[in-house]
C-alpha cells in the first residue's frame, strides 16, 4: 500500500488531436513541441508539480511511443518519486479482456485500483492539452471551502467566442445552476477550462454508475458531470483569470506560441516561482551570427541564425542559413532553413529541410481570398525542394519537389 | 578496451592559482564556460562518452559551487547504484590530505582507486577544454603495448608550473620529458590527460612514497622515460588550456568561430551539463545582435557583438556589449556600455557606466558585484 495522498492526478492525453494533421500523425497531441522547448504536456504537468501534486498518473492511448519516451521516469518534472510520482497508464488486458479507453470518464473507471492505491480524498482529473499555469492547490482549497463534490475551472471567455466553449450558468454562490454545450445563444460567457477537482469517494460511486449505465458513451462532460449535476451533488465553478488556451487547431497552436512573443500576453515562462519543467535537449548555445537579425523571437539552444528571424520561435537544433527568412513562424527542432529560402506564417515540424530559394506560406494581406489564408504546416522531416513553394493553409505530408 | 574497464579521476582543483580572479569563489572545475558549462563539464563529458561509468573528483577547497553543479552526477548519467560520480575531498588526517599537488591529491584517493574494479585509470585536470574519443585513445594505448600515454597538443606550452612538455618520436614514443621548460615556440605539451593500468599507477606511486617523492610530473612522468614504454597521443581538432583570465577569456572567443565550436559540441560526443528550466533565449524587437553565443534563459533587448551570453542574462535595451562575457544571471541596464569585459555571476551594471578594457587585459567584474 502506498503512503496516502491528499489529492492526487489524472492527466487525460489520450486524444489523438485531429484537427492538428500532420502534427500528430506520429505522436499525441499533448507530446506536441510549443514555446521552443517544451511540449503541450509540460504545462499541467509542471501545474501539478508546483501546486504540490506529486502522484500524476497519465491515461495514454493513441501513438503512446513518443510521449512514454518523453516522461521517462518523470525526473525532468522532479516527478521520479519512491511515493507517488508519475505513472503512465495504458489500456491493458484484464481477466474479462482488453478494452481500449472508450472514454475520458471510462479511462479513469478503468484505472480506479491505481487512484485507490494512493486513498486519496480528492482526484484532479485534467486535460494534456492546453497551455496555462494554474495553482491547483488554491482549487483544491477553494473546494474544501465548499464542501463540493466537484469544482470545475472556469474562465470567461468574450461573448461573441463563448458559443464555442462548454458553458456554465452560475448561482450567486458560483455553484453551478446549469450547464450549456456550445450554445447559439449563450447565456453565460463561463467556459469550462477542462480542469476538474473531485471528491473520490463521490467521483468513484458515479464511475461505476456510469460504466453500467449502457446509454452512457462515458465521457466526462457528456455523461459523469451531468449525473452528478442531476443529482444534486455540491458543484462549484471556479474562477481562473489567466492565460489559458487550447491548441487543438494548427490556427490555436500558431498563435499560443506567438502569443509567448507578446508582452501583453501573461504567460511569463522565466518566472521562478512557477517554472515550466521540460526535458531539455543536450545541445549547445545557440550562434547568432554577424549576418543575422533577429527581431521579437525566441531561439532555443543549439540553433544557428545566419539569416532573418522575425516575430518566430525556433526549437532546438535549428539552422537558419544565411539570406533566409523566417516570418510570424515556428521552427521545430532540428529544421534547416536554408539560404534564400522565405518562411512566413509557417509551422515547420521536426527534421524537416526547406531548401533554398524555396517559400512557404504567406502574409494574410498577400492572399486576395481571406478565406484561402491560413497557417502553412510542413510535415515532420518533409523536405521542401529547392525554389518550391507551398500554398498558405497548406499542410504538407510528402516532399515537394524542386524547382529548377 | 572499453571505458567500463576505466576509473576516472578528475583534479577539480588544478592549477586553481592560474586564475585567481574566477577561483576565488569556486574550483578550477567549476569555472563557467560557454555560455552554459563548467570546465569539468568537458572532462566529464569526455569520460562519459566512452563509457566511463565510475569517476572519482579530487578536491581540496572551494567546492561547494563543485557540489552543486555536480549533484547526484545525474545529467551525465553517472547517478549510479554501481560506480557512478564520487566526490573525493581531503581527508583531515594528521598524516596526509591536502590534496596541495598532484602527488599529495593522488596519494590521498589511492584507496578509492585501488579499491575499483577497473583495469584502468584516466587522470584528467579540467583547465583544458577539448572534445576527445577516448576510444581511440585506449586503441592507441593497447596497439602501442604502452605502460603510459600522455595527450598532448602541439603548440605555444600554456605559461603553468609543472607543464610536461615531450619529444615525441614519429610512431608516438616519448623519448624525453621536460616539466616547466623555459622554451620558446610550438612544443609538444601534454593536456594532463593520462591512461595507464590501475596496477602501474599503484606501484609507481609506492615507489614514489618510499622515495619521498613529491612531484607527479618530475618525479613519476619525467622518471619513467626510458623505463617504461611512455606513448604520446595528439589530440585531434580543437583545443585550449586555460592558464591565465586572459587565456581564458580568448578561450571563450574563440568559440565564437563555428568550426571551433564544431569541434568542442560535436554532436556524437555531446558536453553534459547541469541542467536548469529556463525557457528559450529571447530578443526583443529592436535588439541587435551580432557574432555572439547566447544561452537559453536570456532576454536581450540591446545590443550584443562578438559576445558570450550564458544563461538567464537580461540585457536592456538601451545597452552596448561588445567582446566580453556575460555569466548567469547578471542585469545590463539601459545606457551602459561594456567593452572587453568578464563579468561574473549574479552581478548589476545599473544604467549609464561604461566598462572598458582592452583585447588582452579584459576588466573583470567580480560575482554579486553591482556597479
Amino acid at each position: 500500500m502506498a503512503r496516502k495522498m491528499e489529492c492526487i492526478a489524472m492527466l487525460l492525453a489520450g486524444g489523438q488531436g485531429s484537427r492538428l494533421g500532420v502534427l500528430t500523425k506520429n505522436i499525441a497531441k499533448p507530446a506536441v513541441p510549443y514555446g521552443g522547448k517544451y511540449r503541450i504536456i509540460d504545462f499541467p504537468l509542471s501545474n501539478c508539480v508546483n501546486s504540490g501534486i506529486s502522484t500524476v498518473g497519465i491515461l495514454t492511448q493513441y501513438q503512446p511511443l513518443e510521449l512514454n519516451d518523453y516522461i521517462g521516469n518523470g525526473q525532468a518534472w522532479d516527478l521520479d518519486r519512491e511515493n507517488g510520482g508519475v505513472h503512465m497508464l495504458s489500456p491493458y488486458q484484464q481477466i474479462k479482456g482488453m478494452e481500449w479507453y472508450k472514454g475520458t470518464a471510462n479511462a479513469i473507471y478503468q484505472n480506479i485500483h491505481f487512484i485507490d492505491r494512493y486513498n486519496p480524498e480528492y482526484v484532479a482529473v485534467l486535460s494534456g492539452d492546453h497551455i496555462y499555469k494554474m495553482d491547483y492547490n488554491r482549487m483544491l482549497e477553494y473546494h474544501k471551502a465548499n464542501n463540493a463534490a466537484c469544482t470545475i475551472a472556469m474562465l470567461e471567455v468574450p461573448w461573441e467566442e463563448a458559443s464555442r466553449f462548454g458553458l456554465m450558468v452560475l448561482n450567486d454562490d458560483n455553484s453551478i445552476a446549469s450547464f450549456e454545450e456550445k450554445p447559439k445563444n449563450p447565456s453565460s460567457n463561463k467556459a469550462s477550462m477542462g480542469v476538474y477537482i473531485f471528491t473520490w469517494s463521490k467521483l468513484r460511486q458515479y464511475l461505476i454508475d456510469d460504466e453500467n449505465n449502457p446509454d452512457s458513451s462515458n465521457d466526462f462532460g457528456h455523461d459523469v458531470i451531468p449525473a452528478m449535476h442531476n443529482a444534486g451533488e455540491r458543484m462549484f465553478a471556479y474562477l481562473f483569470d489567466g492565460y489559458w488556451k487550447d491548441v487543438g487547431t494548427i490556427d490555436s497552436l500558431w498563435e499560443a506560441n506567438l502569443d509567448l512573443l507578446n508582452p501583453k500576453i501573461d504567460l511569463d515562462l522565466s518566472d521562478k516561482s512557477w517554472l515550466i519543467y521540460s526535458k531539455t535537449p543536450i545541445a549547445p548555445p545557440q550562434y547568432v551570427a554577424a549576418t543575422a537579425d533577429v527581431q521579437n523571437s525566441m531561439v532555443a539552444e543549439g540553433s544557428r541564425v545566419f539569416g532573418e528571424l522575425e516575430y518566430s520561435i525556433l526549437f532546438h537544433n535549428v539552422t537558419v542559413e544565411e539570406g533566409a527568412k523566417v516570418r510570424y513562424s515556428i521552427v521545430m527542432p532540428g529544421a534547416k532553413i536554408k539560404a534564400g529560402a522565405d518562411v512566413e506564417y509557417a509551422i515547420i515540424a521536426e527534421n524537416a529541410v526547406i531548401e533554398k530559394g524555396a517559400k512557404v506560406g504567406k502574409r494574410p494581406e498577400d492572399v486576395t481570398d481571406r478565406e484561402q489564408w491560413g497557417v502553412a504546416v510542413v510535415g515532420a522531416g518533409i523536405t521542401v525542394g529547392e525554389g518550391a513553394s507551398v500554398a498558405p493553409k497548406a499542410m504538407i505530408d510528402e516532399d515537394v519537389k524542386g524547382v529548377k | 578496451m572499453i571505458g567500463k574497464n576505466i576509473v576516472g579521476i578528475i583534479f577539480s582543483n588544478a592549477y586553481d592559482e592560474c586564475i585567481p580572479e574566477l577561483t576565488g569563489i569556486r574550483t578550477m572545475g567549476s569555472i563557467p564556460f560557454a555560455c552554459r558549462y563548467r570546465l569539468i563539464d568537458f572532462a566529464l563529458s569526455n569520460m562519459v562518452n566512452a563509457g566511463v561509468e565510475n569517476i572519482g573528483l579530487i578536491t581540496k577547497a572551494n567546492y561547494q559551487s563543485l557540489m552543486d553543479h555536480i549533484g547526484t552526477g545525474k545529467p551525465w548519467d553517472l547517478s549510479r547504484k554501481t560506480g557512478g560520480l564520487f566526490l573525493l575531498p581531503p581527508f583531515s588526517t594528521a598524516e596526509q590530505g591536502s590534496n596541495s599537488d598532484k602527488m599529495a591529491a593522488l596519494k590521498g584517493v589511492m584507496g578509492f582507486i585501488s579499491r575499483s574494479k577497473q583495469e584502468y585509470v584516466l587522470l584528467s585536470d579540467c583547465n583544458s577544454v577539448f572534445n576527445i574519443d577516448i576510444d581511440k585513445l585506449t586503441d592507441f594505448h593497447t596497439d602501442k603495448n604502452s605502460d603510459i600515454t600522455i595527450v598532448y597538443k602541439n603548440g605555444v606550452a600554456p605559461s603553468l608550473t609543472d607543464t610536461v612538455v615531450m619529444d615525441v618520436n614519429p610512431d608516438g614514443k616519448i623519448s624525453k620529458i621536460s616539466v616547466t621548460p623555459s622554451a620558446q615556440g610550438t612544443v609538444n605539451y601534454s593536456l594532463n590527460l593520462i591512461l595507464m593500468k590501475k596496477s602501474l599507477l599503484e606501484r609507481l606511486m609506492n615507489e614514489a612514497i618510499s622515495s619521498g617523492y613529491t612531484d607527479f610530473e618530475a618525479d613519476i612522468l619525467r622518471g619513467s622515460v626510458g623505463k617504461l614504454n611512455m606513448y604520446a597521443y595528439e589530440a585531434e581538432g580543437f583545443s585550449v588550456t586555460i592558464d591565465s583570465l586572459n587565456s581564458y577569456f580568448k578561450a571563450n572567443m574563440e568559440l565564437l568561430d563555428i568550426n571551433n565550436s564544431d569541434c568542442i559540441f560535436n554532436p556524437e560526443r555531446p558536453i553534459y551539463t547541469k541542467i536548469r528550466d529556463d525557457m528559450p533565449a529571447t530578443y526583443g524587437l529592436s535588439s541587435v545582435v551580432k557574432n555572439s553565443l547566447i544561452a537559453n534563459g536570456c532576454i536581450i533587448e540591446g545590443e550584443v557583438e562578438n559576445s558570450i551570453i550564458f544563461r538567464g542574462v537580461r540585457i536592456e535595451k538601451g545597452a552596448v556589449v561588445k567582446n566580453s562575457i556575460i555569466m548567469h544571471e547578471s542585469f545590463v541596464a539601459s545606457g551602459t556600455t561594456l567593452n572587453y569585459t568578464i563579468i561574473d555571476k549574479n552581478a548589476v551594471i545599473t544604467p549609464n557606466k561604461t566598462l572598458s578594457g582592452a583585447e588582452n587585459y579584459p576588466i573583470y567584474v567580480g560575482k554579486g558585484i553591482v556597479i
